[in-house]
Formats: C-alpha cells, sequence, structure tokens
C-alpha cells in the first residue's frame, strides 16, 4: 500500500538549528495519526513540512507516492487545521468555508451548498453569516475544520487543534474528531503536546524529541513499552528506575519503567516490597497520586478513589508484579 | 500548615489613606473617573470645537458673502452669487485639474507604498525595522521647501534627471514625453508631471505609515491559510491581503488626497502657471482681496472628501476595521 505520507531521512535545519533532523516516517492512508512531543521538538515542522509551508533541507516527502518537496502549499491537496484556527476576520463563517473552494473558480451556488452541508457537519449549521469574532473559541475551532473538510483534502493536518479549549469542550471534540475522522476516512494527522489526548484519539503515535522521533507505535505500545527513559518520561508519568534497582528486583542490568498504576501501597511495613515514605499526595478526582521516597527514589503510586489513602510522612510498603517493570533498551 | 512569619504579623488588609493633595485628588478621580475625564477632554475639545470649528463656519458663512465688483468690499448679504463665480470655466478648470491631480497622486502612491509597507511589515525585524521607520520619517524633519527646491534642481532642464537620461541614451524618451500636451512642457520642473512626481515623493510617508499599520496586524498565518486553501499567490493578494490592507489605504489615501487638494506652494515652485486651489485661495484672500471666493474654494476640498470618505465606507473601506 502506497503509505499516505512517508518521510524518508527528512531533515529541516534553520541554521545550526537542526528542527528535523533526519527523520524516517510512513503514515498510512486513513490513519488517525499523532505527532507527540515537549515544544521544539520538531513536531510542528513536520506539519508544516507535509502542508509545504516549509521546504526540506535534505531527504524525501512524498504524500501518496508523489513526491512534494519544492511543490508550493496551494498545489497539495492537503489542508490544515492552525492552532488558533486562522479564521479571515474580513469574511463571514460561510465565505471563510467557502474560500477554498471559491479560489478553485468553483460557482457560487455550488460552493454555497457545499460550505452549508461542511457547517452542519460540524454542528453549526445556522452560523453562516456571523464573522469570525461573533463564535466562541469551540465554534472558532469547528468553523475551522469545515473550512478545512470542504476541500475533501487527502490529507487533514491539524495543529495543537485543541490546544485553547478548555477541558470539557475538549474532550467533546476528542470524541467528535475521532468520530469524524473514521466516517469520513480522510487520514488525520495532528500535532500535540498533551499525551493524554494523543493517547486517546490516536490510532498511532509517534514520539519527537530535538528533531527525531523516539518511538513510533500504537498508543498501547508507546504507553506500556516505553523504547526510551524520554518516551516513559514525557508520555504519562511513568516511574523511571535506574540500573541498580532494576537488577535488584528483576536481574536485569538495563533502565526500566513502571506505571503507577501497577504498584500497590500498604499501610503495614511487615512482609515483601520496597518501604518507603509519602512525601506527596495529589488528589486527581477518580485517584490520588502518592509520591513515595523509597531509598532515595522517588516513586508514583495510584491509589484508586475509595481505597485507603495514606497520609503524608507515613511509612508504608510498596509491592508490584515484577512482570510490569518494563525494561528499556540502549539509553537514549 | 506554616506561612513564612512576615505574611501572618498582623499587617493590615485595608492600608490607611495616604492623605495628601495628591492622596486626595487620587482617591477622588478613583471614585468618579469620570472628572478626570472632562478635565482632559476640556482643553482639546474646546480647541477644537471654538477655535478649529468656529473658524470653519466663519469661513463657511463668508463663501455666502459677495464683493461689490467697484468698490472692492465685501457686502454682508446672503447670496449665492460667489458660488456662481466659483462655476464659472476657468474657476471650474482649477477645481478639476486640482482633483484629477489628488485622485492620480493618491492612487501613485498606492501603488509605491504598498510593497514598501508589506516589506516592513513583514520581514523586516530588528536594525531593519529601525532602518525602515528612519528611512520613511527621515525626509519628513527635514523643511519642506528644501526638498521642493532641491526636486525643482533634480528636475530642471539641466538637472540631475536630465543628465543621467543622457547617459543612458535615453533623453529622446524625455523628449517625448515632454512633448505630449498637459503633461508636458519646457523641462519637467515647469510640467505638471513634475508637480505629480513632487506630491508623490513629499506625501509618500503618510501613505507608507499607514498599510504598513493595517498590514501589521494582519496575521501571518492567514497569509498559510490562504495558500494551504489552494489560492495562489495573486488571489491571496486579492481575497486576503488587500482587503484587510484596505482601512490602511483609504487612511493612507485622505492624507495624500487632501493634503493635495490644499497645498499651494508645490505647484507655485515646481510646475505650470496654472493654478491649483491652494493657489487660487491664496491669490484671492490676499492681492485680490477677495475673501468671499477664497472661502468658497476653500469649501470644495471639504465636499471632495466628504463624499470620498462616503463613498469608501458605502465600498466597506472599514468593514475590517
Amino acid at each position: 500500500m502506497i503509505p499516505a505520507v512517508s518521510f524518508k531521512k527528512l531533515s529541516r535545519h534553520f541554521g545550526s538549528v537542526k528542527a528535523v533532523d533526519g527523520v524516517d516516517l510512513d503514515i498510512q492512508p486513513g490513519e488517525f495519526f499523532a505527532m507527540l512531543g515537549p515544544s521544539g521538538s520538531g513536531k510542528t515542522t513536520c506539519l508544516r513540512l507535509i502542508a509545504g509551508f516549509e521546504q526540506p533541507s535534505s531527504g524525501a516527502i512524498s504524500i501518496f507516492g508523489e513526491r512534494a518537496e519544492g511543490v508550493p502549499p496551494y498545489r497539495r491537496n492537503v489542508n490544515t487545521v492552525f492552532q488558533d484556527y486562522a479564521l479571515f476576520p474580513h469574511l463571514n463563517v460561510l465565505d471563510n468555508v467557502a474560500y477554498g473552494l471559491m479560489v478553485k473558480g468553483v460557482g457560487k451556488a455550488e460552493r454555497v451548498k457545499a460550505a452549508n452541508e461542511a457547517l452542519a457537519m460540524v454542528r453549526l449549521p445556522a452560523y453562516g453569516e456571523r464573522k469570525p469574532s461573533q463564535l466562541s473559541g469551540g465554534q472558532r475551532q469547528r468553523v475551522a475544520l469545515a473550512r478545512a473538510l470542504v476541500n475533501r483534502p487527502k490529507v487533514l493536518l491539524l495543529d495543537e487543534p485543541l490546544g485553547a479549549l478548555d477541558l470539557k469542550l475538549r474532550e467533546n471534540m476528542q470524541e467528535e474528531l475521532k468520530a469524524l475522522q473514521k466516517s469520513l476516512g480522510i487520514t488525520f494527522i495532528f500535532v500535540t503536546h498533551d499525551q493524554g489526548e494523543a493517547l486517546s484519539m490516536a490510532d498511532r503515535v509517534a514520539v519527537f524529541n530535538d528533531g527525531r522521533i523516539m518511538q513510533v507505535g500504537t498508543p498501547q505500545d508507546i504507553y506500556q513499552r516505553p523504547a526510551s527513559r524520554f518516551v516513559a518520561d514525557f508520555v504519562g508519568s511513568s516511574n523511571v528506575l535506574p540500573p541498580e534497582f532494576v537488577k535488584r528486583y528483576s536481574g536485569q542490568n538495563s533502565w526500566a519503567s513502571l506505571r503507577p498504576e501497577a504498584i500497590r501501597l500498604r499501610r503495614d511495613t511487615s512482609g515483601d516490597g520496597v518501604a518507603g515514605r509519602v512525601v506527596s499526595l495529589n488528589y486527581v478526582g477518580a485517584a490520588t497520586r502518592v509520591g513515595v521516597d523509597a531509598e532515595g527514589l522517588l516513586l508514583h503510586v495510584t491509589v484508586p478513589a475509595g481505597s485507603a489513602v495514606p497520609e503524608q510522612g507515613d511509612q508504608v510498603m510498596l509491592t508490584f508484579n515484577r512482570e510490569h517493570i518494563h525494561l528499556m533498551g540502549a539509553e537514549a | 500548615m506554616s506561612l513564612a512569619p512576615s505574611f501572618s504579623d498582623g499587617a493590615p488588609a485595608v492600608l490607611p489613606a495616604r492623605g495628601g493633595l495628591r492622596g486626595h485628588l487620587s482617591d477622588a478621580f478613583w471614585h468618579r473617573p469620570g472628572l478626570l475625564l472632562v478635565l482632559m477632554l476640556a482643553p482639546p475639545v474646546l480647541w477644537l470645537g471654538v477655535v478649529y470649528l468656529g473658524a470653519l463656519f466663519a469661513l463657511l458663512l463668508q463663501s455666502f458673502f459677495s464683493i461689490d465688483e467697484f468698490s472692492g468690499l465685501i457686502s454682508r448679504e446672503f447670496t449665492l452669487k460667489t458660488y456662481g463665480e466659483l462655476l464659472q470655466p476657468t474657476n471650474l478648470d482649477i477645481i478639476v485639474r486640482t482633483v484629477v491631480m489628488a485622485a492620480l497622486v493618491t492612487i501613485a502612491s498606492v501603488f509605491v507604498a504598498f510593497p514598501i509597507a508589506y516589506y516592513a511589515a513583514r520581514y523586516a525585524r530588528g536594525k531593519w525595522k529601525a532602518l525602515f521607520y528612519l528611512g520613511i520619517m527621515l525626509p519628513l524633519w527635514s523643511s519642506y521647501l528644501v526638498k521642493i527646491y532641491a526636486w525643482k534642481l533634480i528636475l530642471a532642464k539641466e538637472g540631475i534627471l536630465g543628465w543621467l537620461l543622457a547617459k543612458l541614451h535615453l533623453t529622446w524618451l524625455l523628449d517625448a514625453w515632454l512633448s505630449l500636451p498637459v503633461v508636458g512642457g519646457n523641462s519637467l520642473s515647469v510640467s505638471f508631471t513634475g508637480t505629480f512626481i513632487v506630491f508623490v515623493y513629499v506625501w509618500l510617508p503618510f501613505m507608507i505609515l499607514p498599510i504598513q499599520a493595517s498590514l501589521e496586524r494582519v496575521a501571518g498565518n492567514l497569509v498559510e491559510a490562504s495558500a494551504d486553501l489552494g489560492a495562489s499567490p495573486g488571489q491571496t493578494f486579492r481575497n486576503v491581503l488587500f482587503p484587510l490592507a484596505l482601512p490602511g489605504i483609504v487612511a493612507g489615501s485622505i492624507f495624500t488626497f487632501s493634503l493635495t487638494l490644499g497645498d499651494y506652494i508645490i505647484p507655485q515652485i515646481v510646475g505650470t502657471s496654472r493654478l491649483f486651489i491652494g493657489q487660487a485661495v491664496y491669490a484671492h484672500q490676499g492681492t485680490a482681496g477677495n475673501i468671499p471666493l477664497a472661502a468658497a474654494f476653500t469649501v470644495v476640498p471639504i465636499i471632495v472628501m466628504g463624499v470620498y470618505l462616503w463613498m469608501a465606507k458605502r465600498m466597506g473601506a472599514f468593514d475590517a476595521l
């Protein structure tokens, strides 16, 4: 199968800064793909390389098998939902959505019909006459989505699509985007620094750091089997275990990760386990995150709501299943 | 929970009044924000209202007086006789000439100013931006008369421009242009072409700065969004950049248009002997002593600008404000 987007040794350097540094990546058609990483990790530059706003310094990029180096953005059948939406302030919502069809010379009646359909799809059917400034953040987001999708792009790029929305709206939009992608079957590529968003929405995730890809895999892979300390640290809140600790409990001399929810916490300090002292308590609703100082190593433990929660300063015993210790390969 | 001692040492939650004149004034202004507003606005409003609008009204009034042809005295009776005089062919010529010149100067200024403003707003950063402002503002610091006389020398028959064109073997082009009716003349410095060039030069900063300010507010990602949606650079200019820059262009054109309508020095120094409105006003209120006709002439730019702004508003020039 021809990949929707393919990077071969792709690099983009700005002077001495290697924003993207020799990245190889294939994104499959119809995939919901997330590029996850901290700011400055090169994920947004990758997105801009696909859109055509940036040109590669070296390497190759192809979209559905066609080479895209040197092709300007307006000749790529790829559309972008911008981080701050980039709606045209002087046009009303309908004209914003119809813009792509207008510049391609689609007749007025036809493009108004298509734009209205796109607005209905994002559940803003009666908003065509309004100006973008009269909309809320969530509504602008939907207009930006309709404006991109009305062109029936081969690939839809989303740059931090939910970054500016509040939590409740963000959760709703996550579900909606996912449903929309399933029903349209278009390849969605989205950039985010929010690991929860990446894990909950994407079919596959690429974790970026310093212009390189650290790991590509399904959300389960990334979460349960991080390939490196960076991934374990960045994706969620895994405990990273140094080799001396790992050696004691599993016999291997290697770094490893251990999910907070895989650790059980006991208040009686007899029996087997890792002894420690509670140093922090974070109530997060469905659970409490407990920080435990175990022989100088800070471990996080998730205690589900309903279970007994220790007090600050308590002596506790930690136990875990040896199989949950995930060994990580060479240090990256 | 133990807070640092300094946070719990019994400092009052409400501070005592500061007292003194300044303390009382601060409190009074805080309680009545309107008072401060009135104090700040009163002087400029009085100035604008009494001195400026009053003078304008006096002028308007005078234009309805007339001059007695025999005695040369002003008859203070309301009449439209002066406006009848204004519409005589010689005076009408002056009006049309000035309005056409102002329109051409404005259009040319937009074309010259836009690329400069675009560069400054989009690409210039740091010291290049400082250099841009310096380059635009520097000519405004030197005397307007010095600049006009400098242009007279540049455009004169033996001037730098003529010399340059001779070196480029393009003298024939200049001669061909100067032999044209209306725009031509003995040399550029005594032709309408010369007047036009100097007008464009002198008013250009007033066009560049508003356009630059309006382009500065156009987010860069709007241009990217337009390209992303399939618009070629030309389409992006027509559909995004130009409409968003239009308020700036209109603001700039108000300057260039009205300044050209009112100026009487540039056409006096560089140009033909045919008059512009400003020169006519100067002549009528000075040597001729025909204040009513001078006043009537002055009303023309006010009406033209009013009509211009009304049309600009109708065309939606201020929608993107």
